[in-house]
């Protein structure tokens, strides 16, 4: 009997490994610390009524941005290990099969676990303020979203301490990905919380469509739409054609290791490159999704840190709409080299090339917005310039990379790994560090530190480049991607040592980001005017941060960048828009039923990924007894009373 | 100045008036995008059964397994329940409930028979040794197939929820969302059958 313990315990658990004790340790000690530290101080209550079952889009956007900045630090330490086994081929720091994981759970953090969440977090915070809503349009659809996405990410890092991770890849090719080449439970890992937090992400989509669409404040025609919102909408346009096609993906790779199906096995007739083309058809306008609200909070900040309306708002918004519908055209340059034809091949090269002309419309666009403003260079708008020339040389290498022959040279080498961590770090994650400051005040009531901040810039820049560049040169050299080791004949050392300096440079950039952050709420200064930045669309209207109900009163918009024109009026000496009068607020109730309800995913996942149906059946039925408890809730909202609006208003304003 | 406010308070109520006949318009509008994912779903499952139907791995294909008459008949009850559907929003906005809550049951056990034939179908492949692990052909018609089975169970449930709740509340604003919602929703799995019926079965058999 003992001894049937110990060996599930040992298949259970992950062994073996002493970083992964290391890991156990680590992660029971913080889940007493966090155990303790609730009940001490009697905050259970306060979790669960103020967060854990809260609709507001606010407070959702915070926990999104929370669990993401906890997923780049998880996807940073993966990544300074492989450095590390890289910098010293010789030391056998990561085993082949352990560096495997590594780099697997690295990608699939990094773009699904971490970009994502920020984005959405970031899309919760401002859409709603900057459009003059009150709520998304779908309250209770959203917190779903996050507890989804928040469920599906812990089920998958999960997999490093439970069973195992996976290890074919951030996109899981089979045959590798099938149970002939991944017999463990990693890649039902893989496929579960990559499943869970899909579905979350694409009820956001929906959810910010329908926003964007139906609940602009009255005026706000399409023309006077501000530019992030513009990107949101674009991104989920994007998100709701891809994220179908990726739940079937998963869903028939699940079906192939689970009742063993044959969609994409080496017998029975599978077709393993019709996967390829599935996930490929959501992956590349992935990277799309993920950029493309980096874009608007560029635009954004340009604008408000130039004291300048953004230069070619028509180009703007429509580079960012044929963006997003074209990223449907280009799946296949993933693939030039698994022969589909010279015909096939050329067609997706030029699709490729010609995303480069919005793109590079778009940057026109910022350099012209810059030109002759009044700049002021704070750290959202260095997060900005620093953008800049990254995302051409990306871009460029890019355009590269789509000349099909030339890729046949290029594919899996180190020099794409260059080019798409330039893309994603100096496009994706600049943006949105970028939007994180830039927001910060409207989250919290106040700034975030600028000295430390600039520290953080700089070292994250410079750690950028001195990582990133060697890698060009060495993926010119012959270095392919994913290998744990190399030889001294190679001649990749020094250029990969250098590449880990750049690495780690990068890690104490986000060790800034942390301190930037602890420091300025210790030591922060309240914003009293809800606008401390002089910035230019209507979030910047109500105080900081945002009363429950957001608006008091609707705004009504009568031109782009309304709130700067309403400053720029009552500057002239002229007098103010008229206020609407005070009515009772309509709002959404808390509610249980989207933690619950994920929880109860959780367990499906969980039990699918073990082959343990008595686990997953309960889960199931938690999840339609949670529907069906939503469906017969007809107790689902509430007026805030005027006096009650004019009491939170008062104390808004007064800055208590 | 005058002018400008008249104008602010004509804005404010053309748009900024909330409540629950704006939020049951959202819902709608929200429920026709989730249709238009819906389609897309379903088009990456019709485009791997069209790359794979002929991959039999030398098992039987379509034209011997498939038994036309049976669904034939299976299209025929999916069609009228669309059809009686239509007559249950019919007698709703004629503000009668007994009629509205006739034609849903009739719906649901229209739809139950639809599922029972499908069921049958499957039992009866898998019995004789034809199952999701036998070819690639076999498994996108059974993922296929089931998915749209599994869309109609689902839509059984929710159908019969909503009697449940029509009985209790009688026709509400939000009941009658949801009646809306769910006959939308019916309609669109009769079209997809359309297509599964002409790709997968008659073109399966010709
Ligand atoms: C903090 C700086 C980062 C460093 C030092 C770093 C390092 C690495 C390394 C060394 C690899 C190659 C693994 C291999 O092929 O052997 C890799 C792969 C990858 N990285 Fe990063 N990374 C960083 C940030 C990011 C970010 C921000 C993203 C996405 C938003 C990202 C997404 C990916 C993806 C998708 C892969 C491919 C994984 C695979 O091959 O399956 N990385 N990274
Ligand atoms: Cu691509």
């Amino acid at each position: 009997m003992i001894d049937q313990i110990k060996d599930f315990a040992s298949w259970f658990f992950v062994t073996g490994d002493p970083l992964i004790y290391g890991a156990d340790v680590a992660i029971v000690l913080t889940m007493a610390a966090i155990v303790i530290v609730l009940t001490y101080f009697k905050k259970w209550g306060w979790l669960w009524r103020e967060w854990l079952t809260t609709v507001d889009h606010k407070r959702v956007g915070i926990m999104y941005i929370i669990a993401s900045l906890l997923m780049l630090f998880r996807g940073g330490v993966d990544a300074l290990m492989m450095r590390t086994q890289l910098a010293f081929p010789d030391m056998k720091f990561l085993s082949p099969e352990h560096y495997n994981e590594v780099f697997t759970t690295h990608g699939v953090i990094m773009i699904l676990f971490m970009a994502m969440p920020l984005m959405f977090g970031l899309f919760n915070i401002a859409v709603p303020l900057q459009i003059g809503a009150r709520d998304v349009a779908f309250p209770f659809l959203n917190s779903l979203s996050f507890w989804l996405f928040f469920f599906g990410a812990m089920l998958f890092n999960m997999s490093f301490v439970i069973g195992g991770s996976a290890n074919a890849g951030w996109l899981s090719y089979p045959p590798l990905s099938e149970l002939t080449g991944s017999p463990g439970v990693g890649e039902d890992f893989y496929i579960w919380g990559v499943q869970i937090s899909g579905i979350g992400s694409l009820m956001t989509g929906i959810n910010f469509i329908v926003t964007i669409v139906k609940m602009r404040a009255p005026g706000m025609t399409w023309s006077k739409v501000p530019m992030f919102t513009w990107s949101v909408l674009s991104s989920c346009i994007a998100i709701i054609v891809a994220f179908p096609v990726l739940t079937v993906t998963l869903a028939l790779l699940f079906l192939d290791r689970f009742l063993g199906a044959h969609f994409f096995t080496m017998d029975g007739g599978g077709n393993a490159m019709m996967y390829v083309n599935l996930i490929w058809m959501w992956g590349h306008p992935e990277v799309y999704i993920v950029v493309l609200p980096a874009f608007g909070i560029f635009s954004e900040i340009v604008a408000t840190f130039s004291k300048k309306r953004l230069f070619g708002y028509g180009s703007m918004v429509f580079a960012m709409i044929s963006i997003s519908l074209m990223a449907y055209f280009t799946w296949l340059h993933h693939f030039f080299t698994m022969g589909s034809g010279a015909d096939v091949n050329l067609f997706f090269a030029i699709t490729t090339m010609i995303i480069a002309i919005p793109t590079g419309v778009k940057i026109f666009n910022w350099l012209f917005t810059m030109y002759r403003g009044r700049i002021t260079i704070t750290t959202p708008m260095l997060w900005t310039i620093g953008f800049i020339p990254c995302f051409v040389i990306g871009g460029m290498t890019g355009v590269m990379l789509s000349v099909a022959p030339a890729d046949f040279q290029f594919h899996n080498s180190y020099f794409l790994i260059a080019h798409f961590h330039q893309v994603l770090i100096g496009g994706v994650a600049f943006g949105y560090f970028a939007g994180l400051s830039y927001w910060w005040p409207k989250m919290f009531g106040f700034k975030l530190n600028e000295t430390i901040g600039k520290w953080a810039f700089w070292t994250w820049n410079i750690g950028f480049y001195v990582c990133f560049m060697p890698q060009y040169v060495v993926g010119l050299d012959g270095m392919t991607r994913r290998v744990s080791s190399y030889g001294w004949d190679t001649g990749w050392w020094a250029l990969n040592f250098i590449s880990t300096i750049g690495g780690f440079l990068m890690g104490l950039g986000f060790l800034f980001q942390v301190w930037q952050i602890a420091h300025s709420i210790k030591f922060m200064e309240k914003d009293t005017t809800g606008d401390p930045w002089g910035a230019r669309t209507l979030e910047w209207s109500i105080p900081s941060p945002a009363p429950m109900y957001n608006f008091a009163m609707t705004p009504i918009v009568t031109d782009r960048d309304d709130w700067w024109e309403e400053k720029e009026r009552i500057a002239a000496g002229k007098a103010p828009k008229a206020k609407p009068e005070l009515e009772p607020i309509h709002m959404p109730k808390n509610s249980p039923l989207p933690f619950i309800q994920s929880i109860c995913w959780f367990i499906v996942g969980f039990g699918l990924v073990f082959h343990w149906l008595w686990i997953a059946i309960p889960g199931f039925i938690g999840v339609a007894a949670t529907m069906l408890a939503h469906s017969f809730n007809y107790d689902t909202d509430y007026y805030i009373p005027v006096d009650e609006i004019k009491r939170m208003e008062a104390e808004a304003r007064g800055g208590v | 100045m005058a002018q400008t406010h008249n104008r602010s308070q004509a804005l404010a109520h053309a748009g900024g008036h909330e409540g629950h006949h704006d939020l049951e318009e959202l819902r709608k509008f929200g429920f026709w995008i989730f249709l238009i994912t819906d389609c897309i779903l379903f088009s990456a499952l019709f485009a791997t059964y069209l790359v794979l139907h002929e991959n039999t791995a030398g098992g039987p294909g379509a034209k011997e397994l498939f038994e036309m008459p049976g669904v034939i008949a299976e299209t025929f009850i999916l069609l009228t329940s669309s059809f009686t559907s239509g007559l249950a929003v019919l007698a709703m906005n004629a503000g009668n409930r007994k009629g509205l809550i006739f034609w849903l049951i009739v719906t649901v056990l229209l739809g139950a028979c639809f599922i029972g034939m499908e069921v049958t179908e499957f039992s009866k492949l898998v019995s004789e040794g034809h199952t999701i692990y036998s070819s690639a052909f076999l498994s996108g018609f059974f993922t296929l197939v089931g998915t749209h089975g599994l869309h109609v169970s689902l839509g059984i449930c929710w159908i019969t929820a909503l009697i449940i709740q029509l009985t209790r509340r009688g026709i509400t604003p939000v009941t009658r969302r949801k009646v809306h919602i769910t006959s939308l929703y019916w309609h669109f799995l009769d079209a997809v059958w359309i297509f599964v019926f002409t790709f997968v079965y008659l073109m399966g058999v010709m």
